[in-house]
């Protein structure tokens, strides 16, 4: 099974794609490696920082949606690019709580070979669902 | 609520150009939807453009018409080239209708230069811009400000920067309301948008922004009286033209907003067809915070491109080795079109305040209107058009046409018509950038891919977008500018 794949045919001048995890854990990690992808070639980036990401909500869609926009803010705030990521989510009283590691470094365009500057997660067709055997997540980012 | 990607059947033609998709089409339309498009551009508009136009009417209090201009294109929440007017008393505001880009727009500045003046220092000019305005990603601006100077250029706009030397007084009747949304209020924005944004003043970002050389060729002046007014006004003169817009700050608003108004819309009652078109009433407390947290992000955008002007000038200096006073380097205008307006139009026949969101729209304000600066009374409002980088762009004006039609609106570029992944699989970033110097057209990008996603067969043909709109009479072509140097972010 892929971890994720980009839909060519979707809101043209930007980017859709869907992210596939057996459970969340890995659905959220492959939703965030695609952003990964998308912002510039991981093989250039090395692991040599580590940034913690900690949110909660009641619904998956909304703790994936501010997941996906903490990269985002990371990007222009911190200067980060990144190429790992671990996710673990714990349900608890109806809501849902993420540990997130991230691997990456800081930008820097003489090492890393960059590519879209992602302004932002859209809610345009943004989805959560549960498959027969896994966990799907179909996201739109503005480019 | 289930979402609709099917072509309508029942479409009726009022003109020419103009298409109309009843009521009936969709469970929840308000109002009727409007595409402005040649029977060609018609034709070839994907379905997302049909789906997006008419979730748009179905949103409280929409006036007359949900729009789409001929540049038209399947976006998120509303499409791209989407207009719409809602009642400022009982209608609502939402973020899809302005875009995570507030005030992404473009701005055109005039030379005294010749084409053969500047051709054979093209490279030089190309390559210095290259290094003094950042583009791509994590790109650092060049301007230093503290949280409280930030706050102040997001209240203030140009404003702020001809009064810190980053623009010439005159820079700031030549913008959109004088590059200032008076309404802007700093409390209304979010720590992470200040964060986000701060070191981001004077950067292109990437995508389909740009910074672009551009020469308007006798041949190519369509109205020679209203171009001259504009500053176009010899042979073979060089232009410069910059695309671009709020940065990571608009995008944090858009973002922190976007979530607000999920949260609004259950306080509201409120439905829609498309989560990105969350929206809440105008005269609500999320309704007019949103108005005023857009007004700094559309500040910062004029700021932004206010100081790319400046290291413009500065670079063209450079290389002429003369002050940019002396080779004329005047705007012809800044215009937003990632926006959102309180405005006066008129509604069966009585003058009514609307909230008109224009996204990939552009305002074409007619001669006369109270809004314009004296300088564009008599002419009316320029209108700038950005084509792709390989075909070139346009200068219009407006007319009263737009305002008794579209509420003062126009079509914002050439718009695209294939996907970002079907054109990198057509070309390579590399072979596009040698095949167009071949042509006479130097580019810089940080990012080859980004480059081969923005040649110009990914686009509608620029000039069959152009005469919809002058068949419609919702703007008028004056010039069209040819590409000559290019900054891809």
């Amino acid at each position: 099974m892929p971890k994720y794949k980009f839909l060519e045919d979707v809101a043209i001048a930007d980017i859709a794609y869907e992210a596939y995890g057996k459970n969340l854990n890995e659905m959220f990690e492959n939703a965030a490696l695609a952003i990964f992808e998308l912002s510039a070639d991981i093989k250039t980036i090395e692991s040599k920082e580590k940034v913690e990401i900690k949110l909660e909500h009641e619904k998956i869609d909304n703790l994936l949606y501010d997941f996906l926009s903490e990269i985002l803010f990371l990007k222009d705030s911190k200067y980060m690019v990144f190429k790992d990521v671990e996710v673990s989510i714990n349900e608890k009283n109806k809501k849902y709580y993420l540990t997130s590691i991230l691997m990456g470094d800081t930008i820097n365009p003489e090492k890393q070979h960059l590519e879209n500057d992602i302004k932002a997660i859209t809610m345009h067709m943004f989805e959560v669902r549960k498959g027969k055997n896994n966990w799907i997540a179909t996201v739109v980012v503005d480019i | 609520m289930e979402q609709n990607f099917e072509k309508p059947k029942d479409v009726k033609q009022i003109s020419d150009v103009v298409w109309e998709i009843p009521p009936s089409y969709k469970k929840g339309m308000l109002v009727p939807a409007r595409i402005y498009a040649t029977k060609k551009l018609f034709d070839d508009m994907d379905a997302g453009v049909f789906n997006q136009v008419t979730n748009v009417a179905c949103l409280p209090g929409i006036q007359k018409y949900s729009f789409c201009m001929p540049d038209g294109h399947w976006g998120y929440g509303f499409p791209i080239g989407g207009v719409a007017a809602f009642d400022s008393e009982t209608g609502v505001i939402s973020p899809g209708g302005i875009g995570f880009d507030i005030n992404c727009g473009m701005r055109l500045v005039t030379t005294n230069l010749t084409f053969k003046e500047v051709q054979p220092k093209l490279k030089e000019l190309v390559d210095t811009m290259f290094k003094t305005v950042p583009s791509g990603v994590g790109a650092r601006g060049f301007v230093s400000a503290n949280k409280n100077q930030f706050r102040e250029i997001i209240e203030n706009g140009s404003k702020w920067c001809v009064e810190n030397n980053y623009g010439w007084k005159e820079d700031m009747e030549r913008t959109e309301g004088h590059g200032r949304i008076e309404w802007a209020d700093a409390e209304k924005v979010s720590s992470k948008a200040l964060e986000r944004g701060i070191n981001q003043l004077g950067t292109l970002g990437s995508g389909n922004h740009y910074l672009e050389i551009q020469v308007a060729r006798a041949e190519n002046i369509f109205d020679g009286k209203i171009a001259e007014k504009f500053g176009i006004n010899m042979p073979e003169q060089v232009v410069i033209m910059v695309h671009c817009g709020s940065r990571g700050f608009g995008h944090q608003i858009g973002t922190d907003y976007l979530r607000i108004f999920e949260g609004a819309m259950k306080k509201y009652k409120i439905e829609v067809y498309d989560r990105e078109l969350a929206c809440a009433p105008f005269q609500s407390n999320e309704g007019q915070d949103y108005y005023k947290a857009m007004a700094c992000a559309a500040n910062m955008a004029f700021t932004n491109r206010q100081v790319i002007l400046h290291r413009i000038r500065e670079g063209f200096s450079k290389v002429f080795k003369t002050e940019a006073e002396k080779l004329d380097m005047h705007m012809v205008y800044d215009v937003a079109h990632n926006i959102a307006k309180l405005e006066e139009h008129i509604v069966d026949g009585k003058k009514k305040k609307l909230i008109v969101h224009r996204k990939g729209s552009t305002r074409a304000f007619p001669p006369n209107h109270p809004e314009l600066a004296n300088l564009y009374k008599d002419t009316g409002q320029p209108v700038i058009i950005g084509g792709s980088m390989e075909t070139g762009s346009f200068l219009l004006v407006g007319t009263q046409k737009a305002m008794d039609e579209t509420f003062g609106s126009t079509a914002h570029g050439s718009g695209r018509t294939m996907s970002r992944a079907a054109a990198k699989h057509k070309v390579r970033g590399e072979e596009l950038q040698k095949d167009m110097e071949k042509r006479g057209i130097y580019v810089k990008a940080t990012s080859m891919p980004g480059l081969a996603e923005e040649a110009g067969f990914a686009y509608k043909n620029i000039n069959e977008v152009v005469d919809t709109l002058a068949q419609a009479g919702i703007s008028l072509p004056v010039v069209s500018l040819f590409p000559l140097g290019n900054i891809k972010g």
